[in-house]
């Protein structure tokens, strides 16, 4: 990772890849300012956490980065492919392709058991039923759910939801998972269970990963840790290090 | 290509709100329900009054003589006048759009009843004199026998065909009435034909009790010498029978010295014109039928959209999670609007099934208890009609859900999921 002119591998492109980027919401005669020209790469295989205090435009660059949103203004390349001005079109393809998410509230079908969530983005890649649902019940039996695939997620404990919604993520081989506070509705001992899982993927499959979170003990478990403040990133630490004080 | 994904999502939206999708259901087969209701009643008013004109040429205009009402070429007004058989050949000759033209003449004037005799039994009938191209005018179902040919017309045979209930009031119930005899107004006439007529109603019963003799001999068993009683005719193929009508008035009054602007002097009636107005009538019902029925049907429509755009609301997070997932934009158009068609057509396949089953039923019923229908028969829905309202159907669904598809996706994802 990398935050100023000079220090990128050009030899190396960056999976995240963005500089400069500015988002205001407009609501009604008030403009609020969210994000003040953030500049940031991350690498293909990084675990990076980012945190902030509530508003501080975590999350809204989450959603920037997922394209579940648009920024305003700057440039944003994901595996070099310039995200700008797309149609919703080509966002779902690319969120399809390129991203997992994980959030806090699982964000599961409610209709849907655990095996047909984890299947979903299998479904809109035009998988067909069967395959998809047998590649759905592997990825369950990672995160130990086998015997819970067939199960609606209010049957699920939220540990379980979470690891169905991991296993959701995952299944589409993203190049990166997005998770917005994914232990934030998780007691302590499921929050480490849940980093656990997060972690080894990471480890074992080289996804990149960015996770927003408010707790310490999570960031702490992921390689680098990002500090937004107001809208601008102030801190960078790797391994409860400072390697960049912005402000400073 | 069936998507079982696809239709456990219809079911799951369906099925949430099982009082709401009724009430949303009910809006659209009710709609539907009173189309086919109306259209079928409509059919069956149309078919009713159709019948009473049988199978009778509708290009016809009967001309009879009644009394002069101006002074012309030194006769009074008030003049009694009889058509005379020349008058067919004038006609004939000069009017060449004529078709078929079938002089009449009636036993004891128009409506006139005749006392008739067989052994102990009697009647009073209506008797008429005809030659046989007025079967090709208004044509009768010939239960048995035949009807008057050139034959009886030229040896003048003292021959009846007779109707129905004449029959059933001279006979006994199983006795056949070939070749027995009647008496006339005392004259013996050997039956050779027994007919119903093809219409419904007191028009048939009126007819049933009706007997056609050969002109020729009606003319000179009762003393009418060549007085012709009526004329009913028919014009060719695409011309207007009017034109028809015109022409044998404007003859029929030069050969009979009546005064080209005395309009009482000749009775005529012009039943193209009747048939056309029937026509028309029944046109602006259908029309307005089909108003009130797509007015009602588009109720129920707006009401799918309406609940559409309510379930759409009601679901804004789990669209945004679909489309976080990859859905695009497509995806989501079309499994809200495949909801909507959904919920459309079956409701309305309902209401059209239980439609077109309370028009066969009221069928049934008519057939069995042999109701007096004059005006009302074989109510229903053609198929051209049940599939077009299916279409509509259809399509209406479509634009039922075309909005609320159109609202999911103008969403932003993020605004979406972050829903509550």
């Amino acid at each position: 990772m990398s935050c100023c002119p000079g220090t990128r591998d050009l030899n190396r492109l960056p999976m995240i890849d963005i500089s400069n980027i500015h988002k205001t919401y407009i609501t009604g005669n008030n403009k609020l300012h969210v994000l003040k020209g953030i500049n940031l790469k991350i690498e293909a295989g990084e675990m990076i956490s980012v945190m902030g205090a509530s508003g501080s435009g975590k999350s809204t660059l989450l959603n920037i980065l997922g394209i579940l949103d648009n920024h305003d203004h700057g440039e944003y390349l994901l595996n070099g492919i310039k995200i700008e001005h797309l149609n919703e079109r080509k966002a779902a393809q690319l969120r399809n392709k390129y991203l997992g998410f994980v959030f806090q509230s699982f964000n599961l079908v409610s209709f849907k058991n655990a095996a047909e969530n984890v299947a979903l983005p299998l479904y809109y890649q035009n998988v067909k039923r069967k395959k998809r649902n047998a590649i759905a019940m592997e990825y369950l039996d990672r995160m130990g759910l086998k015997e819970w695939a067939h199960h609606l997620p209010n049957e699920l404990s939220g540990g379980q939801k979470q690891r169905v919604a991991i296993a959701r993520a995952l299944i589409g081989k993203p190049k990166v998972i997005l998770a917005d506070e994914p232990t934030g509705a998780l007691d302590s001992v499921t929050s480490q269970e849940v980093m656990d899982i997060l972690t080894e993927i990471n480890k074992n499959e080289n996804i990149t990963m960015l996770i927003v979170t408010h707790e310490l003990d999570i960031s702490r478990r992921t390689q680098k840790t990002i500090r937004i403040t107001d809208g601008m990133i102030t801190e960078i630490v790797k391994n409860e290090k400072i390697v960049m004080n912005v402000m400073s | 290509m069936f998507d079982l994904d696809r239709w456990q999502e219809i079911y799951h939206v369906l099925r949430k709100n099982k009082l709401r999708t009724f009430l949303t259901a009910f809006g659209v087969f009710w709609g539907i329900f009173m189309l086919v209701i109306m259209m079928g009643s409509g059919d069956g008013l149309k078919n009713g009054v159709s019948q009473n004109f049988g199978d009778m040429a509708t290009n016809s205009v009967f001309i009879w003589a009644q009394q002069t009402s101006v002074p012309y070429k030194g006769f009074t007004r008030g003049r009694q006048f009889d058509y005379e058989n020349a008058d067919v050949r004038a006609l004939g000759d000069a009017i060449p759009e004529i078709k078929y033209l079938a002089p009449r003449t009636n036993v004891g004037g128009y409506n006139g009843t005749n006392n008739v005799i067989r052994g102990l039994k009697s009647g009073a009938f209506q008797i008429f004199g005809d030659y046989p191209v007025l079967d090709s005018i208004d044509p009768v179902n010939l239960l048995q026998g035949r009807f008057i040919n050139e034959l009886d017309i030229k040896e003048k045979r003292k021959i009846v065909v007779i109707g129905l209930r004449v029959k059933e009031l001279l006979f006994e119930k199983k006795e056949n009435p070939i070749n027995q005899y009647i008496q006339v107004n005392g004259v013996y006439f050997k039956v050779v034909g027994l007919f119903k007529s093809k219409r419904t109603g007191e028009a048939a019963s009126n007819d049933n009790q009706r007997i056609h003799m050969p002109f020729t001999t009606c003319q000179k068993t009762f003393n009418m010498g060549d007085a012709i009683g009526f004329f009913n005719i028919t014009s060719k193929d695409g011309i207007p029978v009017a034109v028809v009508e015109e022409k044998a008035i404007k003859v029929l009054k030069k050969r009979h010295s009546v005064a080209p602007t005395d309009d009482a002097a000749i009775g005529h009636f012009n039943l193209e014109v009747e048939y056309k107005k029937m026509v028309g009538l029944f046109l602006g019902i259908r029309i307005l039928v089909w108003i009130v029925g797509i007015g009602t049907l588009l109720a129920g429509v707006i009401g799918v959209s309406n609940i559409m755009l309510v379930v759409v609301k009601e679901r804004t997070k789990e669209i945004g999670i679909q489309r976080a997932l990859g859905a695009t934009p497509w995806i989501i158009i079309s499994q809200i609007i495949t909801e909507s068609v959904v919920l459309t057509t079956f409701s309305g396949y309902f209401g059209l099934t239980l439609g077109v089953g309370l028009l066969e039923l009221i069928n049934f019923l008519l057939e069995k208890t042999k109701a007096n229908t004059d005006m009302f028969l074989h109510p229903g829905i053609n198929f051209n009609v049940a599939i077009t309202a299916l279409v509509i159907l259809i399509v209406a669904g479509a634009v039922a859900g075309l909005v609320p598809a159109r609202k999911a996706v103008s969403v932003k994802p993020i605004d979406a999921l972050r829903y509550e």
